[in-house]
């Protein structure tokens, strides 16, 4: 038998297509592991609560509307801080991607501005604006502002000069020569950006609201620290993590919806 | 098998090859430019054409005319100039010294460059890729018409909603010719547009090259180093050695050509003979 009669077979043997619910098989692993190590006591219920008790305490804080009512508010923090933070630094990465002038005068100092940790900062941010939205805003916002900018300052520089050239060539003015080449061809890179700066609008939020806050879920983490409720610290904790991984999955369907030219998004 | 047969099986392979080439050629280039008939050329005249990048001086004073309509190829050893030389004719580039004119005034769209890479948009259709062509014209109503006639006219009317990266590479080329040629240009500047491509789809591309400009009858300026595809595509080869004009050959051929022929093949080597010095085609193969 020849190779080529051998090759048709050996390609149509595959792995079985990982469809969406292969990759929700190994949270649910680690749900049941955790569940019978509770149940069966080889963890105490002070260190760890077993599953259905974080359940348990979910269900009662929804009835309640706690639960609701701190999920929304740490939301609306996180989207209005991401959007803030995200435009300018978008504005910021065009700016010093198209103008020499505007990179010499800023691009430095915002380097600079990059090396300081923006949580160390939470002191002085309580010092000016208390402990009210305005200082969860800013953090939020200071956060995603370096990813964003980064990126798409990245995207726009590395751009292929050709592309740009042929442009020019074919008559197109600045205006038309950003829409049709420069901003289509930044704009896998700053989704680059969008996904690092999601990940940071998490983290800061969570930090700033387990310091200094009286509602969101970081709030109610902390509260329940307070009165050794740790089904309630967990679930909070889980929270956080279904909130990033729907963050995350919104980012890729924009990038498919943007990005299906790219070979990366091409179904095969 | 013997040596003799092995020879004979190999030279009949060739012939199969050989036999549809020159077929879809002679098809291609069938009725050969009636001589009065009008180009919609440009002439172009050069002179005293210098360019140096720094203290490094590429072109050492250039003088050529060429009339409207006539096909030119470009030959020379890397760095000799030639793109150099390309890219002033197609105003990429402004020269250090002398003057280039096309005889009348010209818009941006009566010069087209290619380049070797297609250059193609990843993130545009195929169609919306050869509307950028159209220049200025691009908001017109009828682009999108043009577009798909030119789209036609290369042949790949069929793919144009695909996304260039599924592609081949020759079908990428021949979408940037259609971009090229959407706008109906006057003069042709091709930067060894065929260069990247594989033996076969060249030869197919080049048929595509002297068919489209048999048919629209624009200057066509070719750099190449490729003398076998200079000589089966050009009216007249240049020979560019050191930033200067060394040899001026006209390529006294009949169209259509027969690819292999012995007279192409004549041409090809003595032009060979030029660029690499005496001797140096005898290789001892």
């Amino acid at each position: 038998m020849s190779i080529v009669e051998i090759l048709p077979r050996v390609r149509s043997f595959r792995l079985p297509r990982i469809d969406g619910l292969t990759q929700w098989i190994v949270p649910l692993v680690i749900l049941l592991v955790w569940q019978a190590a509770c149940v069966t006591g080889y963890v105490p219920a002070r260190v760890m609560p077993a599953p259905t008790d974080v359940a348990l305490a979910g269900w009662k804080l929804l009835v309640s509307g706690e639960l609701a009512q701190n999920i929304w508010v740490s939301f609306w923090r996180a989207s209005v801080g991401f959007l803030i933070g995200g435009s300018i630094g978008f504005a910021f990465g065009l700016a010093n991607g198209l103008s020499q002038l505007s990179s010499k005068l800023t691009d430095t100092t915002l380097q600079m501005v990059r090396n300081v940790p923006h949580l160390a900062l939470i002191p002085l941010v309580i010092l000016w604006f208390g402990i009210d939205e305005s200082a969860k805003l800013f953090l939020v916002a200071l956060g995603v502002f370096f990813p964003i900018y980064l990126n798409t300052l990245h995207g726009i520089r590395t751009v292929d000069p050709q592309l740009i050239e042929m442009g020019r060539i074919y008559g197109m003015r600045n205006s038309e020569l950003f829409r049709r080449v420069i901003f289509p061809g930044a704009l896998p890179s700053i989704f680059v950006g969008v996904r690092f700066a999601l990940g940071i609008m998490w983290l800061t939020l969570i930090v700033a609201e387990t310091i200094a806050a009286s509602s969101g879920l970081g709030y109610m983490a902390m509260q329940a620290r307070e009165f050794m409720q740790i089904d309630v610290v967990v679930l909070s904790i889980l929270i956080y993590a279904l909130l990033g991984k729907v963050a995350d999955s919104a980012s890729r369907a924009l990038e498919r919806l943007t990005l299906s030219w790219h070979p990366a998004f091409q179904k095969h | 098998m013997t040596v003799q047969q092995s020879l004979r099986l190999s030279h009949a392979d060739a012939q199969v090859i050989d036999a549809p080439v020159d077929f879809e050629q002679a098809r291609a280039t069938q009725a050969r430019r009636p001589s009065e008939q009008k180009s919609r050329g440009l002439s172009l005249t050069i002179r005293g054409l210098r360019k140096s990048f720094g203290s490094n001086e590429v072109l050492r004073g250039v003088d050529l005319h060429i009339p409207a309509g006539q096909f030119v190829a470009i030959v020379g050893q890397s760095g000799c100039g030639k793109s150099t030389l390309l890219r002033l004719i197609a105003g990429l580039d402004a020269p250090t010294a002398g003057t280039i004119s096309f005889g009348e005034e010209t818009r941006p769209e009566d010069i087209r460059v290619m380049f070797q890479e297609p250059r193609l948009l990843p993130w545009a259709s195929v169609l919306s890729n050869v509307e950028v062509g159209l220049g200025t014209d691009r908001t017109s109503a009828d682009a999108k018409a043009r577009a798909e006639s030119a789209l036609t006219e290369v042949g790949l009317a069929e793919k144009r909603d695909q996304w260039p990266s599924v592609l081949s590479g020759g079908q990428k080329q021949r979408v940037a010719l259609a971009r090229a040629l959407v706008s109906h240009p006057r003069v042709l500047a091709l930067d060894e547009p065929l260069g990247a491509l594989d033996a076969l789809t060249r030869i197919s591309m080049q048929q595509l090259l002297g068919r489209v400009w048999h048919d629209q009858t624009f200057t066509s300026i070719l750099v190449t180093h490729d003398v076998s595809e200079a000589v089966a595509l050009a009216d007249r080869v240049l020979v560019i050695e050191d930033g200067r004009i060394a040899h001026d050959i006209n390529v006294d051929i009949a169209r259509p050509r027969q690819r292999g022929s012995a007279d192409l093949a004549a041409l090809e080597g003595s032009i060979l003979r030029n660029l690499l010095g005496p001797g140096a085609d005898a290789t001892g193969l």
